[in-house]
């Protein structure tokens, strides 16, 4: 695997200089694996990206591509062991917060960086109730009193939208539907003004109807907030609606970033391209899907070369011996394919 | 009326909700399908829509003869399926199997993929002789893009869309004319869906099978379905055509429905005329008087909270839609690329 340790410097997320580049949010280079039973699962290779204040990255990628591993570890709520950060850096505002101490650490979350996750039932707490896990951060992080921070935990319940919050602030978890305990962990992520807000599926578990609703409240806090949004998602159409750049991971690696108008008009990644082929249009009803034939890899016996190249149509004897580094082609695009211009270029 | 394989006929099925453990009170009644009608054709594929709670999957354990109706009726070729025992109940099973939503826990990790999908036939042995058993598993793994020589492996040595694979195969052992699918896709990622998804296909033009096919996601629905009902609440709010629904719904619901998905082309994000609704589904214990769909509905007038609309044809439509209001309004659809 060591032969994997390709530079990246190209990469639109560093500035080639080494020093910090002013950036909100960066990971660079970072790698992380998990040491099991049954051997170890390399499941972020060299993953490296950025987001600054006010945009939104989106991190489009299958179950198993580690997309949330990489934002568990910039949260730093990754299970060690089994997990092991074995390379690379999370900077927030400069500074690497993998070598932070814990307190500087745990200064950064809520207020620097926040996280909702895809399945509120499990991530909020049933025995207290919805009001005092968001009143919780103010009386902890802000030493407000009691009723001081009862007062701003119903404005937060205000400000995502969820009526009667007077009412609703001592409600518990299982008594809000769906939508609203996603909207119950937006007000709690967002209690103490972050920077970055990391959106791990947030509306993956929710109906349609209820997803725009809350991918709305986001876009609009967001802007408000002038927040950087990290939105770890693998719909395509919920990317389309929002983002402003996507990174596309696979096999714990970032195979192409591109703007989000640039990536769906011309991938640079045969995989990128599949995913897009890989959704039922209308033109073609009737006929078969064009489907991304066979199986994403095992982490823990990556095949060498480009990890995509079993699956790829444009596989060539090159992409089964050298890893593809990821190469900047034209203006804030990259593309980790050998053959990313012909596929630009094409047609 | 002869090409009909399943007749569904005003099909109400109530769940009790109770209280108290020694005396039990019922004190409502959970209206998971309230009065649903429709026809499934030979050899077509019916999709079924909707929002969680709108009692898509119970309409799929009525039809697998897994809950008794409480009123209303399922025919399967003219014989109502409710009234079976036996023998002809058990002939019955052979021809209406199901697929389940999520592979990870409809197969039991203590069975071989062997045994799993050869299981069906220790009950209807007629179907094949003992001893020709492997030979039809392994034709069958065949059938649905799987090695044959795995048939000793068990259920968690393969990924997700290959245990659907399973179900499926599982699904076929005893050569149904109908298969009911509960969101056969929704649990895979992108690029397996796909690949399940022309599975699905293949087989129903190889063995002409015709499939009720349920789900939420309104593309996947779209791409397999010849005709489409959309449900709120228990109740069907429209059905048609694949194109009727699609191009031209009437029903306010539908239109919302259908303008909330979001469309894989970052150029329409501006130019998209999207409805949102407001508030959530409300509850089938209690759903609102007249039409369900009232409490969240722009055009809702005196008469929604009075008057039940029928589904029927109204004028200036070509399919049946329970809106008093129904009419045609211009949306983005799904991916029109």
């Amino acid at each position: 695997m060591s032969d994997i340790l390709v530079s990246e410097q190209s990469a639109p997320g560093a500035d080639g200089s080494g020093r910090p580049s002013g950036r909100l949010l960066e990971v660079d280079d970072l790698r992380v694996e998990f040491r099991t039973r049954d051997g170890v699962a390399k499941v972020i290779n060299g993953v490296t990206y950025h987001v600054d204040a006010g945009e939104t990255l989106a991190v489009l990628g299958e179950s198993g591509s580690g997309k949330s591993v990489t934002a568990q570890t910039i949260m730093g709520i990754l299970d060690m062991p089994p997990g092991f950060v074995t390379g690379g850096q999370v900077r927030f505002h400069g500074k690497d917060m993998l070598t932070m101490s814990a307190e500087e650490r745990r200064r950064i979350r809520g207020e620097g960086i926040a996280m909702i996750f895809q399945d509120s039932l499990s991530a909020l707490n049933p025995v207290f109730t919805v009001g005092f896990q968001i009143a919780e951060q103010f009386r902890v992080r802000r030493g407000m009193s009691r009723s001081d921070a009862k007062k701003r935990a119903i404005e937060m319940l205000d400000q995502v939208k969820i009526p009667n919050a007077k009412g609703r602030f001592s409600n518990y978890p299982h008594q809000f539907s769906g939508g609203m305990r996603q909207r119950a962990m937006i007000a709690m992520s967002l209690a103490l003004d972050p920077e970055v807000l990391i959106a791990d599926e947030p509306t993956t578990a929710l109906d349609v109807t209820v997803q725009a609703q809350i991918m709305d409240l986001l876009g609009e806090l967001q802007r408000e907030r002038r927040m950087g949004m990290i939105l770890i998602t693998h719909d395509l159409g919920v990317v389309a609606d929002v983002a402003d750049r996507i990174a596309v991971m696979y096999a714990g690696r970032i195979v192409e970033e591109a703007d989000v108008y640039d990536l769906y008009a011309k991938p640079a990644h045969p995989y990128t391209l599949g995913l897009l082929n890989s959704i039922p249009r209308l033109d073609e009803k009737g006929q078969q899907l064009r489907t991304i034939k066979g199986l994403p890899p095992n982490l823990m016996n990556i095949p060498p070369g480009c990890p995509f190249n079993p699956r790829c149509p444009m596989a060539q004897p090159v992409c089964r011996e050298t890893v593809p580094p990821l190469l900047q082609i034209g203006t804030g695009r990259a593309s980790a394919c050998h053959f990313a211009e012909e596929l630009v270029n094409r047609d | 009326m002869t090409d009909n394989i399943i007749e569904v006929r005003d099909l109400v099925k109530h769940y009790p909700v109770t209280r108290g453990i020694v005396f039990k009170k019922t004190i409502g009644q959970v209206k998971a399908v309230d009065g649903v009608s429709f026809d499934l054709k030979a050899g077509e594929t019916l999709g079924v829509v909707g929002e969680s709670g709108c009692g898509k999957s119970t309409l799929s354990r009525v039809l697998m003869n897994l809950e008794k109706p409480t009123a209303g009726t399922v025919h399967y070729k003219g014989q109502d399926i409710a009234k079976l025992s036996g023998g002809a109940l058990r002939r019955l099973r052979r021809q209406i199997q199901l697929v389940m939503q999520d592979p990870y826990t409809s197969l039991n990790p203590r069975m071989t993929v062997g045994d799993l999908i050869g299981e069906p036939f220790e009950i209807h042995s007629e179907v094949a002789p003992r001893g020709s058993r492997r030979d039809k598993v392994k034709e069958l793994l065949d059938l649905v893009g799987l090695n044959p020589e795995h048939i000793n492996r068990y259920p968690h040595q393969f990924s997700g869309g290959q245990r659907q694979r399973i179900g499926i195969a599982r699904a076929l052992a005893l050569r149904p004319e109908v298969i009911v699918c509960d969101e056969p896709v929704s649990a895979l990622d992108v690029s397996i869906q796909a690949q399940v998804m022309n599975l699905l296909e293949k087989l129903q033009n190889e063995l002409g099978l015709s499939y009720v096919f349920i789900a939420h996601d309104l593309s996947v629905v779209r791409h397999l379905s010849d005709r489409v009902a959309v449900m709120y609440l228990g109740k069907i709010v429209e059905i048609g055509t694949e194109d009727e629904i699609y191009e031209r719904p009437t029903h306010p619901y539908t239109q919302a429905l259908l303008s909330a998905v979001p469309v894989p082309d970052p150029t329409l994000r501006e130019n998209k005329a999207i409805i949102r609704l407001t508030g959530d589904v409300p509850s089938p214990i209690s759903p609102p008087s007249g039409c369900r769909f009232r409490t969240r509905c722009w055009k809702a007038q005196d008469l929604c909270a009075e008057q039940p609309p029928l589904l029927e044809i109204r004028p200036g439509s070509d399919h049946p839609s329970a809106c008093h209001f129904a009419e045609k309004r211009e949306i983005v659809a799904t991916h029109d690329a």
